[in-house]
């Protein structure tokens, strides 16, 4: 790592510390990106990197060729990726064995190896360029971009990126009403969920009268499938932080704080390294680039409730209290931590700040006209192409599910597409054109949300999803409003009964009214959406509910009170498999026999259904 | 003062005045199982829902916690409020049907069929309890303890609380407390169940430890209550 480097106590400064790096960093110099996110983690992409750095050593190509472990690259579902730059040669499911070769033939001789190349399922086609795999080809990676430059423990590789550059525009440039217009124009909205205009959050802050005030970044993530949030600040964090600063600056706050979930823990290790380099740097601190305005940053770590993702419950941890929403208004910007004018914005928010100051015009390109710039959604369930994606606001559903996820994975039918997280709502088919809105989804019944997307396949029971979602709901509910507590509570115990079969036609008026109920008379917005799980399922797929109370029958072939295993005579070699398989002992038959499932003991954990090589289970 | 339009009249309130309070100021009657004037609100039970905002835009808060706000249309006795009202208390009838003053609510506004699954439990956690102690009695003997599902009183980590003086104040406020009266027995024309005993907290201090009329401490029965520390 560099030697301590000066102060940077000037915007000159500034600038020539990066024309600096820029000049030892130039744009054709090779280096390998390994993507270190969780994902490709766990497939082991840290030894990867460690078995680079050796052959690196041993081939004396240290020095000439360099090693980023970067933050997520987007495309989970091939981890470990490799990405050799400056060309962007993409390896995908890169293992330890793989690394001579790489080194020897795509870094030293330029050649492709064409095993390790991304294979498209539908069309068999392989792809040598990341930016030619439709996976990256329809996306818009204004945010996430970077990620493939930046070792996200060095601020030096943001900062020859052009980091800080919008701050400096900022505080030497601006005023703070200029940075506030300038972010109304950009139309940015609330990323966490409920899609405020961020520009109006703040002009309602500066306009507040208060000695002190205080700017949150909000990254208490909890929805289910969802880590976009995770994924910023462990990928850039400087991003966030440089956005967290100009809100600062805009609103006339000088401490900022990070409120993470104690879940992330390199997301914490991350984000306090990057504040280290940050105050080293005088970039945090006071007197900021010699502009006079002071900024402190701390990061606080949440106990692990997901309402604390409410503001105001966030508000109540940060002060020590239990995470419980109170009743607004008063608005935050009239009362917020410890009873000053607050801003709490999420990160994904944060990181499109700088982006804006930088580029204003660009950044109003994209999207749609009440939206614009780009959304980070994380794809995942039964979809090819598992992973993070960013694309502009307003492309439809069908485009981000079918042509950058690739469509179903093994060649199943869609049946949903649940988005918006806990609290938002499943939709069907013929929804699909439906553009990624704030409004258009709040009118079919889902929400935008902090941007989980869950793809459903045919053989998803949709009961069972709202029973899924529910029981989470009902375990993160703070418990203070009886409707919402004791309304989640009844709504999963009628759902749990028509699961197993017990349900009455009059289940599903009741379930309806209730779940109206909820909606309408609870406080806090977690609350309120609590019953879109049941009423999106509901409004869309109320067949599958009447198929489960009136035959006594699961479409999805999901619940397991109503689904039946035994085995087709024909097809079973009595090869006794099932037979060993079967915790239950509930299938008997002598060898080379048909063997058949005692449906008393059978607990449909479908083990006999994996383990049978001739097709002779039959799930009904 | 703030003016308001309060089921179409025009009124107006003091600023800070809650939107419970101003209705009841002016005589509209609304339920509550978790409010006290003595105490602060928190909007737990939810009974309080009143209507807000110009109609296709409305929606329901609770009015306990919701402040005045100039020019605000307030509903009290919408179709919309009255029907989510009805639904609640059918499902506190469900959770909790003991309690004499969920009885009297469901009589009252004509819940005649409970369609969940019943159960007997002896908390509708209005929290009320946890503020008396905290509020009026200083102590902070009991507070809430967990979360959602799991979500109960209890002292903190479920230990004999050093801070409780046993001044009952919160079986005093409880909505629903189990001491219900069973009228006089045969044998006895005279009840005396609710009988008020000397406050035991004269036997130690100079003065009663709260004002609360009746005594609680008759719940104790005949045993005199050990004010000392009798630590485990």
């Amino acid at each position: 790592m560099r030697s301590l480097q000066q102060k940077i106590k000037t915007v000159a400064d500034l600038f020539q510390l990066q024309e600096r790096l820029k000049a030892e960093q130039p744009v054709d110099k090779r280096y390998i990106a390994v993507c270190g996110d969780t994902g490709c983690s766990v497939w082991g992409s840290k030894s990867i990197k460690d078995v680079f750095q050796e052959c690196l050593e041993y081939k004396g190509l240290e020095g000439q060729v360099d090693i980023k472990f970067t933050g997520c690259l987007g495309l989970c579902e091939s981890g470990p990726v490799v990405i050799i730059c400056p060309e962007q040669v993409f390896y995908q499911k890169v293992k330890e064995e793989d690394v001579q070769e790489i080194v020897e033939k795509t870094v030293q001789q330029g050649e492709v190896i064409e095993r390790l190349l991304y294979q498209d399922t539908a069309s068999g086609q392989k792809y040598v360029y990341m930016d030619e795999i439709p996976f990256y080809e329809k996306q818009q990676r204004i945010l996430m971009g970077d990620n493939l430059k930046i070792d996200p423990t060095s601020i030096y590789d943001y900062l020859a990126l052009g980091g800080y550059r919008a701050l400096a525009r900022a505080l030497t440039k601006m005023t703070p009403l200029d940075i506030i217009e300038e972010v109304k124009q950009s139309k940015l909205r609330g990323r966490g969920g409920a899609g405020f205009s961020a520009g109006n959050k703040w002009k309602e802050c500066y306009d507040m009268n208060a000695d002190t005030k205080y700017m949150i970044c909000n990254a208490d993530e909890g929805d289910p499938g969802a880590f976009m949030d995770r994924s910023l600040l462990e990928g850039n964090p400087h991003s966030v932080l440089e956005g967290l600063m100009i809100g600062g600056y805009a609103v006339g706050a000088n401490e900022g704080i990070i409120y993470v979930r104690a879940e992330y823990p390199t997301a914490v290790e991350k984000i306090k390294q990057a504040l280290g380099q940050a105050e080293e740097l005088g970039l945090l601190g006071a007197n900021i680039l010699g502009s006079g305005f002071d900024f402190q940053i701390s990061v606080t770590i949440g106990a692990g409730a997901f309402v604390s993702g409410e503001t105001s419950a966030m508000i109540a941890s940060i002060e020590g209290r239990v995470g419980e929403p109170r009743q607004k208004p008063p608005r935050l910007a009239q009362r917020g931590l410890w009873r000053r004018p607050t801003v709490v914005n999420n990160v994904e928010s944060l990181a499109n700040v700088p982006y804006i100051i930088r580029e204003g015009t660009r950044y109003r390109q994209t999207g749609t006209e009440k939206s614009k710039g780009t959304k980070i959604f994380s794809l995942v369930g039964k979809v090819v192409n598992t992973g993070l994606v960013e694309v502009p606001l307003g492309l439809t559903l069908r485009e981000i599910i079918f042509e950058i996820g690739g469509g179903i994975k093994d060649g199943k039918n869609f049946k949903a597409v649940q988005t918006g997280g806990p609290s938002g709502g499943c939709l069907p088919e013929y929804l699909l054109d439906t553009p990624t809105d704030f409004e258009e989804l709040n009118d079919v019944g889902s929400m935008m949300g902090s941007g989980g997307m869950i793809v459903m396949d045919e053989e998803t029971c949709m009961v069972d999803v709202a029973r899924y979602f529910l029981r989470f709901l009902r375990d993160e509910s703070c418990g203070k409003c009886f409707s919402c507590r004791e309304g989640i509570i009844r709504m999963l115990e009628i759902v749990d009964d028509i699961t197993e079969g017990t349900g009455t036609p009059g289940h599903i008026e009741l379930l309806r009214e209730l779940a109206g109920v909820v909606k309408d008379s609870t406080l806090c917005g977690l609350g309120q959406t609590s019953a879109n799980p049941v009423l999106s399922t509901l409004r869309y797929f109320e067949d599958e509910y009447w198929s489960h109370i009136k035959d006594k029958k699961c479409p999805g072939r999901v619940c397991k009170a109503l689904i039946r295993f035994t085995i087709d005579q024909q097809n079973c070699t009595g090869c006794g498999v099932c037979l060993k398989n079967c915790p239950e002992e509930a299938i008997s038959g002598e060898k080379k026999e048909a063997h058949v499932i005692n449906p008393e003991l059978c607990s449909r954990c479908g083990i006999c259904l994996d383990k049978c090589k001739f097709d002779a289970i039959i799930k009904s | 003062m703030i003016e308001m339009i309060l089921n179409g009249l025009e009124i107006s309130v003091e600023r800070g005045t809650t939107l419970l309070e101003a209705a009841r100021f002016y005589g509209i009657e609304i339920p509550t199982l978790c409010y006290d004037e003595s105490l602060s609100p928190i909007g737990a039970c939810r009974l309080c829902l009143v209507e807000i905002g110009p109609a296709g835009r409305s929606r329901l808060v609770s009015g306990c916690t919701y402040p005045a706000q100039k020019g605000l249309e307030i509903r009290t006795h919408s179709k919309r409020v009255m029907e989510a009202r009805k639904l609640l208390i059918e499902m506190y009838l469900a959770t909790c049907p003991s309690s004499k003053t969920i009885q009297d609510l469901a009589s009252k506004h004509h819940v005649t069929r409970v369609r969940f699954k019943q159960k007997h439990e002896e908390c509708i956690l209005c929290g009320l309890c946890a503020r008396m102690c905290e509020e009026q009695m200083q102590a902070k003997a009991i507070e809430f303890i967990g979360r959602g599902a799991d979500l109960r009183i209890s002292t903190f980590f479920d230990k004999k609380s050093e801070d409780c003086r046993y001044c009952g104040g919160c079986m005093y406020i409880c909505p629903v407390c189990e001491a219900r009266c069973q009228g006089p027995q045969e044998k006895d024309p005279v009840c005396n169940a609710c009988l008020n005993l000397e406050p035991p907290c004269l036997d130690q201090f100079q003065d009663a430890m709260c004002y609360m009329d009746p005594c609680v401490a008759c719940e104790q029965g005949e045993e005199p209550i050990k004010l000392s520390d009798d630590k485990e």
